[in-house]
């Protein structure tokens, strides 16, 4: 039941700093919460043995044994069913849905159910669940496996929705969520997991700012670039591009979508007076519609221009051959940055 | 000894043919849980009373013709695969070893009837006519999907597990309120096959589906292909049972067949059809096969299952007991084996060809076809990122 990796990788360093890619800062925050507590049980399609298909789960089962990591039967309905069951009975299931799309036959137990039943047991039943999801696309995959479907999570009612963009928040975040009394959906940037110009040196002895908080990731004063998830690097990328042309940019990752914190939001967006939203999700009625309405409500006298979107469109997600033109790139925001100071 | 009569019946009753459970006791299959075997891995026919009657007209020519399809579509597979790896395409999946039930099956429907295919039916959209470049934008990830579902009878490949499952039975329901089951006119009689593997049947969409078709009596053969692997799980993660037990507590009749033997998948098949189009209401065949190959290109298999079980299923090749058969019992020689031979080789020349010339899809494509009815809303969409795309090419930016 020790976690013999991480000890020897203690043994080997003194430091509790270590460089780490997205993907195994998750890997390590997993690791970490199922030694801190036996409840924590992994559950989910191919996280056994082949480690997941993305290798989040990687040497878990092998440390923590068949019934704590579980290879689940192919269904997601029944992963997350049971997993509302598990939780009743006192584990702390964090499951894996394998890729954003597979999501929705698991819809119907999230919405009904994990939602719900703390409402409904008037806080007698608690559901402290992690449904981990891989979102986004950027990885020429078929149909299904690039997907943005937060903002469906973040409509529903008692449920917690987060995000991660680097290795630091991957590390803290997943142990944060996993600690959290209330069910967490946690989306991962899947395109950047093994991104090693993402790796990032992770301090596992400092303490993590609190899981339901914004932060401010560059300061800027033209205007404000509001993202989450794999669309903060897009965003950091055209600040850095503006900052050569002289435009300063202000980047904020959201890394809560439900509930949101906006107060750094507001603030930033008090001082720049222009606020571009960026997501990989369709606009309609998404996150970043949210954004701009609590915008325009609580600054309305300080914007010099509309909230401006940079997201997906309104369509399915297309073959990927396509994907360049539907996701959000550096162009792309540059260009709104351009139509929000021309204004 | 031909097929039997049809007995002729009012449409929409029930046929007075032998009952789906009279002829599973007769195979004993329901309890037994070896797969049915026409042609023994070393190349013997075995003979079968109930079903050799549904390969009657199962001749030298035929069994040739089935050999050409299952070495074409294991070429077509292979050079899918090295197109992959040569940076081609963005994914492929398999289906190196599931020849013989693909064919077994395709070959079973007539142009009247309808598949749903799930990901992996290469051979089944080979046997109802697609044209095997049609496949490719789907793994070079330029479109969805792109043949005339309605005149091939093959609908769209269906990723998310399952799901085409509950598809195939509103189809099929569909079908016999049509009174296209049960006529004593064979040929204005359809049924529906649908495709999914042993990793399918723990979703709700495929339980859901053995409910629909068994209550609402609707023609659907269930067509599982056992392959063994449901990319790292076993199907013993899955099932506590054989598949085809499955059937039993819904009411209908499930049978294991060799899924390796062409012979053996056809005749099941063509039972499972005629059963169907009687009005007798669904049959599930599990297809026992194996997953020669990884899940997709993006899988390990080494990771999971060790290499002498893929060497014990070598032995059991769809394809080398069929040439086996053929060689031994004099009915082909070497000229039709080198003829079948240099038209997989003709035939991956042209995937490859065709490959390296589809065209990229225009940017107007992502917008086209997510309404069939107008939709101003997006066309402004559209409109809106086509003029910023343009002012690019005005400024000389590409």
């Amino acid at each position: 039941m020790a976690a013999p990796v991480i000890s020897r990788a203690a043994e080997q360093s003194p430091s509790a700093t270590q460089k780490l890619t997205i993907g195994k800062a998750l890997n390590l925050g997993l690791r970490t919460a199922m030694e801190n507590d036996p409840k924590v049980i992994v559950m989910g399609e191919d996280v056994g043995k082949l480690g997941g298909v993305f290798r989040i789960t990687d040497g878990l089962q092998k440390d923590f044994g068949e019934h704590r990591v579980l290879d689940t039967p192919l269904a997601e309905s029944g992963i997350i069913g049971t997993a509302v069951g598990l939780a009743i009975r006192g584990y702390r299931p964090v499951c894996e849905i394998q890729f954003d799309g597979f999501i929705f036959p698991g819809f119907d137990q999230i919405v009904s159910q994990v939602a719900k039943v703390h409402f409904r047991s008037e806080g007698r039943l608690r559901m402290p669940m992690v449904i981990r999801v891989p979102f986004g696309g950027g990885i020429g995959a078929v149909e299904h496996h690039s997907e943005s479907p937060e903002s469906y999570f973040a409509h529903t009612a008692g449920l917690r929705v987060v995000s991660c963009s680097n290795a630091v928040d991957a590390y803290w975040m997943l142990q944060q969520a996993i600690q959290c009394e209330d069910p967490v959906l946690f989306f991962e940037p899947k395109r950047y997991y093994h991104s090693g110009a993402l790796r990032a040196e992770v301090d596992t002895a400092v303490t993590p700012a609190p899981l339901f908080s914004s932060q401010v990731l560059r300061t800027g004063n033209s205007a404000t670039l509001v993202a989450y998830g794999p669309s903060v690097k897009v965003c950091l990328d055209a600040a850095a591009a503006a900052d050569e042309d002289g435009t300063s940019l202000e980047v904020i990752d959201l890394r809560t979508l439900s509930p949101l914190d906006l107060g750094p939001v507001f603030e930033s967006v008090r001082k720049t007076g222009r606020l571009i939203a960026v997501s990989e999700a369709p606009a309609n009625s998404s996150l970043t519609s949210e954004i701009a309405m609590r915008v325009q409500q609580e600054c309305f006298y300080s914007l010099e221009a509309p909230v401006l979107r940079v997201t997906g469109f309104d369509t399915p997600y297309p073959p990927t051959k396509l994907e360049e033109h539907f996701l959000p790139d550096l162009d792309r925001v540059l260009h709104a940055v351009d139509r929000a100071l021309a204004w | 000894m031909p097929p039997p009569e049809p007995t002729p019946m009012v449409p929409g009753s029930r046929t007075a043919a032998p009952s789906p459970h009279q002829v599973i006791e007769g195979l004993k299959a329901t309890d037994d849980p070896r797969a049915l075997e026409l042609l023994t891995p070393e190349g013997e026919r075995v003979a079968h009373p109930e079903f050799d009657p549904y390969l009657s007209d199962i001749g030298p020519e035929e069994l040739k013709g089935f050999y050409r399809d299952m070495v074409l579509v294991r070429r077509y597979d292979r050079e899918g695969n090295a197109l992959q790896r040569q940076g081609q395409l963005g994914i492929w999946v398999p289906l190196l070893g599931q020849e013989a039930a693909q064919i077994g099956a395709g070959r079973a429907l007539t142009p009247k009837d309808m598949a749903f295919p799930s990901y992996r039916e290469h051979g089944v959209a080979w046997c109802r006519g697609v044209d095997l470049k049609d496949l490719l934008g789907i793994f070079r990830c330029s479109d969805h999907s792109s043949w005339d579902y309605q005149e091939k009878r093959f609908t769209p490949y269906t990723i998310v597990i399952g799901n085409q499952v509950l598809n195939a039975a509103g189809y099929a329901m569909g079908q016999r309120f049509d009174g296209k089951v049960g006529n004593t006119d064979e040929a204005e009689n359809e049924a529906t096959m649908v495709f999914f593997g042993d990793g399918a049947t723990s979703q709700g969409d495929v339980h859901e589906g053995f409910v629909w078709a068994s209550v609402y009596d609707a023609p659907l053969v269930f067509f599982c292909q056992n392959n063994q692997w449901a990319i790292s799980e076993p199907t013993e993660r899955q099932s506590r049972l054989p598949l085809y037990n499955r059937a039993r507590g819904y009411g209908f009749p499930g049978v294991r067949v060799d899924g390796n033997d062409v012979l053996a998948c056809l005749a099941v098949s063509r039972w499972a059809l005629e059963q169907c189009r009687a009005g007798n209401g669904p049959v599930l065949i599990e297809a026992f096969t194996y997953r020669m190959d990884a899940h997709t290109t993006t899988d390990d298999p080494t990771r999971y299952r060790l290499s002498d079980e893929l060497e014990t299923w070598k032995l059991k090749d769809p394809i080398e007991r069929v040439r086996v058969h053929l060689a031994r019992n004099g009915l082909a020689d070497n000229e039709f084996f080198d003829s079948v031979q240099a038209e997989s080789d003709a035939l991956a020349e042209q995937i490859r060809e065709h490959c390296f010339a589809m065209p990229q899809p225009g940017p107007e494509r992502v917008f086209a076809n997510v309404y069939h009815d107008p939709h101003p809303v997006l066309d402004a969409q559209r409109d809106e990122y086509l003029d910023y795309l343009a002012g690019f090419e005005e400024e000389g930016v590409h």
